[in-house]
């Protein structure tokens, strides 16, 4: 043994088993060019079922009116806006992954962002249904957008929450979509290049625009990528933060409150980081990627879950705090007896159990790492974030300032559970069809970590043992980049 | 843009590269490109490329979107329609902050993407020819191009002698064209020399 050589006990490799880079390619493009398994039919076939039901609850509600559902006055906004902020809570994590792991230099986000990227995009177009069909007559949805038009022209109202909510969610859907799909052009074109059947290869070589890895054009890419994500960042918290200010600039007890923008963020990242961990499971165990998508990075996201979790609990209990403090009896009111309490009090409980006291369970390293837990944790995370939407609008609706305007309890008529159910038919097609035509890891990504954190790195590391210093660190610096983004190694 | 005669070194590891490309320039060769199936940090500095300045647009896209958000909500709200929304001011630049944010965003990132296109040639249907179809799985694919004055033995030599696992001499289509992956294509026919 030396004493020279060290090695991490923290950091563990990204990539497990020696590969090289052809094996990656192999590993990841091979899924695209064998048959779907019966697994994937199955899933794929019932997903498009759901998608045809959220079609004709959708279908229904257009012709008939929202009379289909049972939101009522007060509670106008039910389960339908309760499903959008949910869904686009969920796209936030696929964002974070790769725009803010990417300026904070997390290696580990290079297994996971491609998967996580489209289920941003997928979860987005879900979210957006929600808003466009409340409106209730959908064909004039696009009223919404400032166009010269014959009444005037008449403007929407800019100082409207509302209508900042159009132009980010319109804003963070075409910048997800470009980062995703620039950072796909490489991989397709390695499909492409691979490719054994005719059509396939003309309809790869469309959809890599004719990608070449010349090195300028990875110079270029890597900064439009680092740019990208620049501007992603303070996007998507500006996404969140304006889902929220639908909310925290009306009067509505419950949500008037300042600290609603960082904990709907927290919220988000909470939520679509048990998404990610939902789909990354089933597409490790079913697409065989063990080695790419590491116990370590299950791990990982399991340490964000812990930390976004215990900041949404830290915001319940002084959202609770606030309303005693504040000694408004209207919040106090809200929060101790229709929140906590009330016919909607079992919706609090399950809201803070989910949320605040499992994950706490995270704590454990023994469960982070241990796949079937964590899958369980994910869906209880994401059923808890449902639910707290839920408390959020329909327990602050239903008992407002004047006594004779409180509603019923209420209960989603089945087309409006259809339309739910729907967008889970329409994300889980969309995913199911990405992970048959794309490459759902990184590739490029992977092989240019692959060196640096592989087996085969630290074989090269025993040359420590047995080469001087000086020879070892020369050898060193020429054969390999920098750990990092952009930033050129100097030579 | 016409057929041209090219030199191609393929390079399996990374480490072996960074040197050959150092002797190929002191040989005084000069680079069409390397093809490389992922980024290769510091491979364009070796090669003499200067730095991209795509950030740079990107920051004045964004500015475009600034400007135009301000001035156009600033437009409606006092000159064209003004609405008295609650007595409160007509300007109202706090509550625009949100907009205008997500327009900068907006159009830095679709007006790089398009310059990024754009300026590396990239669109839907658009066909470069491929030296080696290795270049985007696992080679390193360096391409040279044969002047006049090149002698093309000389440099295939020094190419295998530095490390190149596969040496060969193609003539191709320098540019790109609109075209299929899936067929043999070639922008203009060989022309007739007498």
């Amino acid at each position: 043994m030396s004493a020279t050589k060290y090695e991490s006990q923290l950091r563990e490799p990204l990539v497990n088993g020696n590969k090289t880079y052809g094996q990656v390619t192999q590993d990841i493009v091979h899924t695209i060019e064998a048959k779907p398994t019966r697994l994937w039919y199955i899933g794929f076939y019932i997903s498009v079922a759901l998608l045809m039901f959220g079609a004709y609850s959708v279908y229904r509600e257009v012709t008939y009116g929202i009379g289909q559902w049972n939101v009522n006055r007060t509670i106008g906004w039910g389960w339908d806006i309760t499903n959008f902020v949910w869904w686009v809570g969920i796209g936030h994590a696929g964002t974070l992954i790769s725009a803010i792991l990417l300026l904070f230099r997390q290696g580990w986000r290079t297994g996971v962002n491609r998967a996580a990227e489209a289920m941003t995009i997928f979860a987005v177009m879900c979210a957006g249904q929600f808003p466009i069909f409340h409106m209730g007559r959908v064909w004039m949805a696009f009223f919404t957008l400032p166009y010269p038009n014959t009444r005037g022209p008449l403007w929407p109202n800019f100082n409207s929450p509302l209508l900042w909510d159009v132009f980010a969610i319109s804003t963070y859907f075409t910048v997800s979509l470009l980062f995703w799909y620039s950072g796909l052009l490489p991989d397709l074109a390695t499909v492409r290049d691979r490719a054994k059947t005719k059509i396939r290869k003309h309809l790869y070589g469309v959809a890599s625009f004719g990608w070449s890895g010349s090195t300028k054009h990875w110079q270029r890419h890597e900064s439009l990528s680092l740019v990208l994500a620049g501007l992603s960042t303070p996007l998507v918290l500006s996404v969140h933060t304006i889902v929220s200010f639908d909310f925290a600039t009306s009067v509505v007890p419950g949500w008037h409150t300042t600290i609603f923008p960082p904990y709907f963020v927290a919220g988000a990242i909470f939520s679509g980081f048990a998404m990610v961990q939902t789909l990354m499971l089933i597409l490790r165990k079913v697409m065989g990627l063990h080695d790419y998508i590491t116990l370590g990075h299950i791990e990982a996201m399991n340490k964000v879950i812990v930390l976004t979790g215990s900041i949404v609990g830290c915001a319940y209990l002084t959202e609770l705090f606030m309303a005693w403090y504040s000694q408004v009896p209207f919040e106090q009111d809200i929060f101790f007896k229709y929140r906590i309490a009330g016919p909607y009090g079992w919706s609090y409980w399950l809201m803070m159990t989910c949320n605040v006291v499992s994950p706490q369970l995270f704590w454990f390293t023994k469960l982070r790492r241990n796949v079937l837990f964590t899958f369980i944790m994910s869906i209880v995370v994401n059923i808890g974030m449902w639910f707290e939407r839920f408390v959020i609008i329909v327990s602050s609706l239903y008992r407002d300032y004047l006594p004779s305007s409180w509603s019923i309890y209420y209960r989603p008529t089945i087309w409006e559970v259809g339309f739910y159910l729907g967008t889970f038919g329409l994300f889980f097609t969309c995913f199911f069809l990405f992970s048959k035509y794309f490459p759902v890891i990184a590739i490029a990504e992977i092989k240019y970590v692959l060196k640096g954190t592989g087996e085969s790195f630290k074989n090269e590391m025993e040359g420590l043992e047995t080469k001087q210093l000086d020879a070892f660190v020369e050898e060193m610096h020429h054969g390999h980049h920098e750990e990092g983004t952009v930033k050129i190694a100097h030579h | 843009m016409a057929l041209k005669k090219f030199v191609v070194g393929c390079f399996e590891d990374e480490k072996v590269l960074f040197p050959a490309v150092a002797k190929v320039r002191k040989a005084g060769y000069k680079f069409h490109d390397i093809y490389t199936p992922f980024p290769v940090h510091g491979l364009d500095s070796a090669m003499g490329l200067r730095e991209t300045s795509i950030h740079t647009a990107g920051f004045l896209y964004g500015l475009v979107g600034t400007t135009t958000a301000v001035t156009f909500m600033t437009w409606v709200f006092t000159k064209d329609w003004p609405v008295n929304i609650g007595g409160k001011p007509n300007f109202a630049l706090p509550a625009w902050i949100p907009i205008t944010f997500e327009l900068t965003v907006l159009c830095a990132a679709v007006g790089m993407v398009l310059t990024f296109c754009y300026i590396c040639q990239l669109a839907p249907f658009v066909k470069k020819h491929t030296f080696h179809a290795r270049a985007t799985d696992d080679l390193f694919v360096m391409v040279i191009e044969c002047g006049e004055k090149t002698n093309e033995d000389e440099l295939k030599a020094l190419l295998t002698s530095v490390g190149a696992q596969e040496v060969n001499t193609q003539i191709a289509e320098e540019g790109w064209w609109i075209g299929r992956y899936d067929q043999e294509q070639s922008l203009y026919k060989e022309p007739n020399i007498a």
